[in-house]
């Protein structure tokens, strides 16, 4: 796809991230392309340590310099290249183009300022409402997120849960921005919150036609919410589709692990297929394909170089030297 | 068979055994300014302890002929009024001050140990007790608070040290309470109730190794603040007396004689002040170097 | 069958600034040996309370616990200390729940030493054997917690649990901290063992699918409050109590060609501090009457499927329920 191509909102090619600590290099991101088109939302499935978060702590350019380190590859944001812009320019685009929600509701708010008075900053720091008019526009932003405007003055700690994240949402919706990373929105919450929640985000998004990465490890969420989906392995991403796609024909091992090992409501399984092993150290990778010492199909072939992505069908990537040999599977199947 | 047996070759987690006092010691190490005041901290404890065969003169050799000269050949660092070597007088006044330091600080971590366990373990009323006794005792600024205790006693090497210890006894209980409160929360708490652990075993084998982490810190930085307190004391006269070479006396000794003849003045200074720095320095090194939280 | 675990209109109340908390309030059920029982719910339901309470680590406010058919609601030190090798936990945090100072051998030899039933020897032994069962390998013996992953320490948690060879164990959400793909493995574990050693399980957990397929037998819980116990694939397909259709909906489904439907629940779960008397779900049914304030009794509908409503059979006619007087 054509960076500059107009429905094209976000471009990553080639993300590389390092992190230097105690004498070590550990790579989080090791050569991560996707696009996000305007409108869509992408989830970035993966376990921890995946590097799911540290691609997007890059995107907005919030990685702590040291100890972490970009190595390579350019984030476009509507054909501009993030990385060669000037803090002062990332500040404009941060909170008002792309936004965030991080993941712990719990932390991310200020303890000692109202609700109402977070959502009222981040909406004069992006635009030149005058106090009165951002407040009004606060109040707004609560009652989209299902809070009574009486709760404006109410401090974070007399909020659960659930309506905290939906504060944290509140915020980073406030300047409309074009494009929402959220960490793990509802992994914290209880299920029925996170329905109400994951509810909002899609009708919030559908709204506004906000383009949204959806970080999580849930494929639960994944299924409920997401048009792409681009699963994430020590530090890259091992399959890339639609949602119907992915669901329906998961290739790579890695996928189909993690469709296996989840307990499925519909279908009942004496035991698990659970994928052995550890996911690996990062800084320590294994040589050419990052999953091979777990994976049950690995020959010598997988450990030559780096493995590039194929298109196996269309639209849909997997990397994987043995992708096409297997047999078609479903994800329920798994 | 179990899915459980870990398959794969590359295993990450097989490094050696690390005990806590060898990652401990190893991130010390990288500490550059922690080592040196160990180093400087060592070297002065070995000092003071073959002081007796190492000193150049007697401590209370006196040689009044060459009374309060400056640093010469013979006596690197001068004389004082009675014609005492200073250097030597430092050298073994090292046995004082420090061990003043240590003992005090020994006699109130151990005590300030077991209150703040027993106030932060059982909580309730014996909580509640010891925390309101503990505010009268903290009520008094700590240097009073010896200064106090000191002139009930009388001045002399060991009331010196109780002064001392009784003014230190509160900030240890506090915060070996506060220790044990974040550990209460710990699940291994329970576990260990749920495998039939007594209190007792709770306390000494979960409890306290998980608690004595910011102790060693304090402690080490309570030798440093008693050192200095020590030598307040015997710098107005009360604690150890003089002929002893204890830094602070000698301090006070030579205070009067400031504007003609300093070297009596800044060479027990430039002591205190050395072993203060270093132990301080230790102590932050210890303390990042115990934080489990702090990677590097 | 003589149940292994019977716990009576259990209650547990805290005594919290604001007045009493109610977490757990009148639950009562029956686990026949070597089966699951999963206890679901959301937070603050009070499962966790549930089975701490049953194994002696808080007291009961109330009711009656029974193991092996004995009343062991007020028992005294000694006795507590044999039922304890009997009845034991696996916790739910990882990092919390092992000792940082302790190697794994330490951690699994403690119960070992405490029982006193064991020679040094025999000791060294046993902790030998007890991690091959959990899946730990011999050279991990002296390691120490923060070497290990969350599934290793996991392991060595649910080592420590099985040490006395128990008959009932308390899982408190043993997989939630982990990673999927460990989780699944600790899962496999943790059936395995049970049915090499017929463990009689009572498996807490706020994640459905878990539950489903682990679990035989399925309660469900609300701010304290049990308001639907039935067998495990009964209550998927058949779910009675209007909260266990709510959350049986909200559940995300990989399913993409067949979504749930989602029965939306409005308001928000509270903490039960002094709680009006009557269904506590009542303020977010979409049912609710008058008649749901008045104190609600959990009856049999079906052969072993107890639900806390009394609108159950009004709002399932297809159900087939039966009365009482059937069955006598």
């Amino acid at each position: 796809m054509k960076i500059d191509d107009n429905n094209v909102l976000l471009s990553v090619r080639d993300l590389s991230v390092e992190y230097h600590a105690g004498g070590e290099i550990i790579k989080a991101v090791n050569g991560v392309s996707f696009d996000v088109l305007r409108g869509q939302t992408l989830g970035l499935v993966g376990e921890t340590g995946a590097g799911k978060t540290t691609i997007a702590k890059s995107i907005l350019r919030v990685l702590p310099e040291p100890p972490s380190k970009v190595t390579g590859g350019k984030i476009y944001l509507k054909g501009e290249d993030l990385f060669s812009l000037p803090e002062k320019q990332m500040r404009k685009i941060r909170g008002d183009v792309v936004s965030m929600v991080f993941q712990d509701p719990m932390t991310a708010l200020n303890p000692v300022f109202t609700v109402g008075d977070q959502i009222t900053e981040a909406v004069r720091h992006h635009s030149n409402l005058s106090k009165a008019k951002a407040m009004k526009r606060s109040v707004d932003m609560l009652e989209m997120v299902g809070i009574p405007a009486e709760r404006y003055n109410e401090y974070p700690h007399q909020f659960s849960g659930g309506m905290k994240q939906r504060v944290v949402i509140a915020m980073a919706l406030c300047c409309n921005p074009e494009l929402l990373i959220a960490d793990e929105p509802t992994t914290a919450l209880d299920v029925t919150i996170q329905a109400q929640v994951l509810d909002m985000i899609n009708n919030l998004k559908k709204e506004r036609n906000t383009s949204m990465i959806l970080i999580t490890h849930d494929l639960g969420v994944v299924a409920g919410v997401c048009d792409t989906v681009g699963v994430v392995y020590a530090g890259e991403i091992v399959e890339f589709g639609t949602k119907e796609e992915i669901f329906d024909y998961p290739y790579h091992p890695y996928t189909r692990g993690l469709f296996g090992s989840i307990p499925k409501l519909d279908v009942e399984v004496r035991r698990l297929h659970a994928i052995p092993g550890m996911p690996p150290d990062p800084s320590n990778l294994p040589e050419g394909c990052c999953f091979h010492p777990r994976c049950e199909h690995a020959t010598e072939e997988c450990l030559c170089g780096k493995i590039q992505m194929t298109e196996i069908r269309p639209g849909h990537y997997c990397r994987c030297c043995h992708a096409t040999e297997l047999e078609v599977k479903h994800a329920i199947d798994c | 068979m179990f899915s459980g047996r870990s398959v794969n070759k590359m295993d990450p987690n097989e490094k050696k055994k690390e005990s806590f006092l060898y990652i401990t010691w190893h991130r010390l190490c990288k500490n550059r300014l922690a080592m040196v005041g160990l180093v400087i901290i060592v070297l002065m404890a070995l000092i003071a302890i073959f002081a007796p065969y190492i000193m150049p003169y007697g401590y209370d050799e006196m040689d009044l002929v060459n009374a309060m000269k400056g640093p010469t050949k013979e006596h690197w660092f001068g004389t004082d009024d009675f014609g005492r070597d200073i250097l030597s007088r430092i050298m073994y006044g090292g046995r004082y001050s420090l061990r003043i330091g240590i003992l005090a600080v020994g006699f109130a971590a151990v005590v300030g140990v077991a209150i703040g366990a027993i106030a932060g373990y059982y909580g309730g009323a014996y909580d509640m007790t010891i925390m309101r006794i503990l505010d009268v005792f903290q009520a008094v600024p700590g240097i009073i608070l010896s200064i106090a205790v000191s002139a009930t006693l009388g001045p002399g090497f060991t009331n010196c040290i109780i002064a001392l210890a009784i003014g230190m006894v509160p900030a240890f209980a506090r915060m070996e309470r506060a220790s044990i409160l974040n550990i209460r929360r710990m699940d291994y708490l329970e576990a260990a109730i749920s495998v039939n652990c007594r209190d007792f075993r709770i306390i000494v084998k979960h409890v306290l190794p998980n608690a004595l982490s910011p102790i060693i810190v304090q402690a080490t930085m309570s030798v440093a603040t008693s050192i200095l307190i020590a030598a307040s004391l015997s710098f107005i006269g009360l604690g150890v007396q003089p002929p002893t070479p204890e830094w602070g006396a000698m301090l006070s000794a030579g205070r009067n004689y400031i504007r003609n003849y300093p070297h009596m003045v800044i060479f027990p200074g430039a002591t205190i002040m050395l072993a203060v720095f270093s132990l301080n320095v230790l102590g932050d090194g210890l303390r990042d170097a115990l934080d489990p939280k702090l990677k590097q | 069958m003589p149940s292994i675990v019977e716990v009576k209109h259990l209650k547990k109340y805290f005594n919290v600034p604001h007045g009493t908390l109610h977490a757990v309030d009148d639950v009562s059920f029956a686990m026949e040996k070597g089966s699951s029982l999963g206890v679901v719910g959301e937070s603050g339901c009070g499962k966790s309370t549930l089975g701490r309470t049953i194994i002696h680590l808080l007291e009961s406010t109330d009711g009656q616990i029974f193991f092996n058919g004995e009343d062991i609601t007020r028992v005294s030190k000694a006795k507590l200390t044999k039922l304890r090798e009997k009845m034991q936990i696996i916790f739910q945090d990882p990092f919390s729940s092992l000792n940082p100072r302790y190697t794994v051998a330490d951690t699994i030899r403690e119960p070992l030493i405490l029982s006193r039933r064991f020679s040094s020897s025999e000791i060294d032994l046993e902790t030998e054997r007890i991690m091959e069962m959990v899946g730990l390998a011999k050279r991990l013996k002296l390691s120490y917690p923060h070497e290990l992953d969350g599934g290793r320490r996991q392991r060595v948690g649910i080592a420590r649990a099985l040490a006395l060879k128990p008959d009932f164990v308390v899982c408190d959400e043993p997989v939630s901290a982990l990673d999927v793909s460990i989780q699944a493995q600790i899962l496999n574990l943790i059936q395995d063992l049970q049915e090499e050693y017929g463990l009689s399980y009572l498996f807490i957990t706020h994640d459905l699918s878990v539950v489903k397929h682990i679990s035989d037998h399925i309660v469900v819980m609300y701010m304290g409050q049990m308001v639907e116990k039935s067998p495990t694939r009964e209550l998927f397909r058949t779910p009675v109590h209007p909260y266990t259709k709510a959350l049986l909906s909200a559940i995300p489904t990989i399913d993409i060609h067949n979504p749930i439907k989602r029965i939306p629940l409005a308001g928000e779960v509270m903490s039960p501090i002094n709680p009006k008397a009557g269904c506590r779900f009542a303020s977010r049914c979409p049912y609710a009457t008058e008649k749901c304030s008045e104190a609600q009794e959990l009856r049999e509908l079906s052969p072993d499927h107890w639900v806390a409503c009394w609108r159950a059979e009004e709002l399932n006619p297809s159900l087939k329920l039966y009365s009482k007087e059937d069955v006598l």
